[in-house]
């Protein structure tokens, strides 16, 4: 097990690498130059000579092989320098955009772990009835819907329902308050978002919680339980459920390092100011140090999500542990 | 009435193991799988669509017509108009033919590659696989709309860069689904044999493993087509995708349809229900597809 588990860490380091090579090559074959679009947003022409201080100052004027190994030894060290367009520490700048998006994934799982594990066991245990095929439809129409249309249309039926009953059409807040300062407030903000988010996760999950559950319930371990006598109850809650999790924890765990990906459209839609909007934001401004900084946080959370996950099976699943 | 083996009774096609034609196994999936057949009826319908738009849209998506903005779905427009005066129903058709161009090429072009990919680094094993696994890791733990950031920073924004945007994320999930299929079908002994006859690993990996990793690869190329689809519309709706003024359903829920979301809100509806619909009806037709090409995940 201790060997499996320093193979299976010594493995992230080239993955680790690579993303890091990846995006210090995308960013520099970006066409522009982040001091001409720092030094021109007054338009006009500009001197050669600002721009080659101002290279100079970023140290984008060294070579590549430097930057790159400036960049990695950065991150390792865990000093991602300072944003090439505010002059913030990139830090601070990744820091206050955080909790929103942190707030909106985690409430996202949690909205998908209570829909999909619940209704996935049901939808099995009934299989081929009337309830099986609702979970199904709901489900596959979670797969369907794309994310930020829901967002609008949720914004929409808000404002329209709030016009209707109070009389004054209700927008959720754009601004990040912290819960424990004003957990209402907080929660208006998060709660549509989240479910956004959540329901096309919740749809993958159910799906996999299904059919994980009824292949569960073929096994001769579930015949020998009933056959020895068990009530109902514990069975599916101690011999199914638990074995059907496992590759539901896989899939949960492996979404949540994607939705980063998703927060992007989300903020779109929502008009958060959270850490997607700051990943278009660096990129669109050239900004190699925050771009390399959140990609690497986001690769690293899919990276250490996906070492979790994998631990996590081999605790959960003995016959992993011990081969 | 089928016809049968005298004295028997079993049918003369499977006696004789002669495989039904296809009309015949296209009814039977279609018998068997009713939400499957409606899934691909959607299908063919945006396929339909999509490819004589000129035929049956009733204006040019393009044409604006400041003389009707915003306006509610009538007989003259049954979708309405958007703010510019453009009839909605006229640009989800031509929609349907952008949404199908980028969702087949990227899921086609991905899909093979991986295909590839997957069963060279299964085939070839050692060093080769290796490293590749590696490659797939890297390119996976890349978020898919910052991959397509990337990509259309760097070449422009348009059906082309989003095609090349969403095909390139979709390799390594194909490669790694083949690889691990491919790796079981390496085993089997009729590869062993075909090596023993000195074929060279070209026809090896051509005729004898590609086909037999052809199911799970085309459950999964279906779905690479709506989650491109998806992804296309994402894509558009940030304005990294197609651009205006080619007709595309991310692009139409993109500025206009937040502005008048409650004044006007068919402008806002009707894209996002014809990507619904799409991804729907491709995601359905997926699933009967995987039940039918392999029968032991029959009902999961």
């Amino acid at each position: 097990m201790y060997q499996y588990i320093i193979k299976r860490v010594l493995l992230t380091i080239p993955t680790l690498i690579g993303a890091a090579a990846l995006v210090f090559l995308l960013m520099r074959l970006i066409p522009g130059d982040i001091c001409v679009i720092r030094l021109g947003s007054g338009g006009g022409s500009f001197d050669p000579k600002a721009v080659a201080a101002c290279h100079a100052e970023l140290g984008v004027d060294r070579s590549y092989l430097i930057q790159f190994a400036d960049f990695v030894w950065g991150f390792f060290r865990l000093d991602f320098g300072t944003s090439m367009w505010s002059g913030k520490p990139v830090a601070t700048e990744i820091w206050a955009r955080l909790p929103v998006s942190l707030e909106i994934a985690v409430l996202g799982t949690v909205v998908a772990i209570a829909i999909a594990i619940p209704l996935g066991t049901i939808s099995a245990l009934k299989q081929n009835t009337w309830i099986d095929y609702v979970v199904r439809v709901f489900a596959i129409g979670g797969i369907a819907t794309p994310s930020f249309w829901l967002g609008i249309v949720s914004v929409l039926v808000v404002l329209d329902v709030t016009n209707a009953v109070f009389g004054t059409p209700w927008m959720p807040p754009i601004d990040y308050v912290p819960f424990w300062k004003d957990p209402i407030r907080n929660l208006s903000m998060a709660i549509l978002p989240a479910i956004t988010v959540g329901y096309r996760y919740a749809a993958v999950s159910m799906r996999m919680t299904r059919s994980a559950m009824l292949e569960v319930m073929r096994e001769d371990y579930i015949r020998t339980a009933r056959a020895k006598g068990l009530v109902n109850k514990i069975i599916i809650n101690r011999h199914a459920l638990k074995n059907a999790l496992l590759p539901v924890v896989t899939l949960i765990g492996i979404e949540f390092a994607f939705l980063i990906g998703g927060l992007v459209v989300t903020e779109q839609v929502f008009n958060l100011n959270g850490v997607g909007r700051l990943f278009v934001q660096a990129v669109q401004n050239q900004d190699y140090t925050l771009t390399q900084a959140l990609v690497m946080l986001t690769v690293t959370v899919f990276v250490i999500t996906n070492l979790l996950v994998d631990l996590l099976y081999g605790w959960l699943d003995p016959r992993i542990r011990f081969s | 009435m089928s016809i049968t083996m005298p004295n028997t009774g079993v049918p003369a096609a499977e006696a004789l193991d002669i495989r039904p034609t296809l009309t015949k196994r296209a009814l039977r999936f279609c018998r068997r799988e009713p939400l499957g057949t409606f899934g691909l009826a959607l299908v063919i319908i945006m396929a339909i669509t999509g490819f004589t738009a000129e035929l049956i849209a009733p204006y040019n998506p393009t044409a604006n017509d400041f003389a009707s903005m915003t306006e509610a779905p009538s007989w003259s427009h049954l979708l309405g108009t958007d703010q510019f005066g453009r009839d909605l129903l006229s640009r989800i058709i031509y929609g349907a033919r952008t949404a199908l161009i980028v969702g087949m090429s990227s899921a086609f072009v991905g899909g093979a590659a991986g295909l590839v990919l997957g069963v060279g680094s299964a085939y070839f094993g050692g060093k080769l696989d290796l490293i590749l696994q590696r490659v797939f890791d890297v390119v996976m733990a890349f978020p898919l709309i910052i991959m397509a950031l990337a990509v259309v920073s760097i070449f422009g924004t348009g059906v082309h860069n989003v095609i090349i945007a969403i095909t390139i994320p979709l390799i390594p999930r194909c490669a790694r689904v083949v690889r691990a299929s491919a790796l079981t079908v390496r085993e089997v002994p009729y590869v062993d044999a075909a090596r023993a006859l000195g074929f060279g690993h070209a026809r090896i990996i051509l005729r004898h493993m590609v086909p037999n990793v052809m199911a799970p690869f085309l459950i999964m190329v279906t779905a690479f087509v709506g989650q491109a689809v998806l992804a296309e519309a994402s894509l558009s709706y940030l304005g990294l995708g197609v651009q205006e003024p080619v007709p595309a359903w991310g692009l139409m829920l993109q500025g206009g349809a937040e502005e008048y979301a409650s004044t006007a809100p068919w402008i806002a509806i009707f894209p996002g229900v014809a990507i619904m619909l799409s991804v729907l009806g491709i995601n359905l037709f997926g699933d009967a597809l995987r039940d039918a090409l392999d029968p032991k995940l029959r009902d999961r």
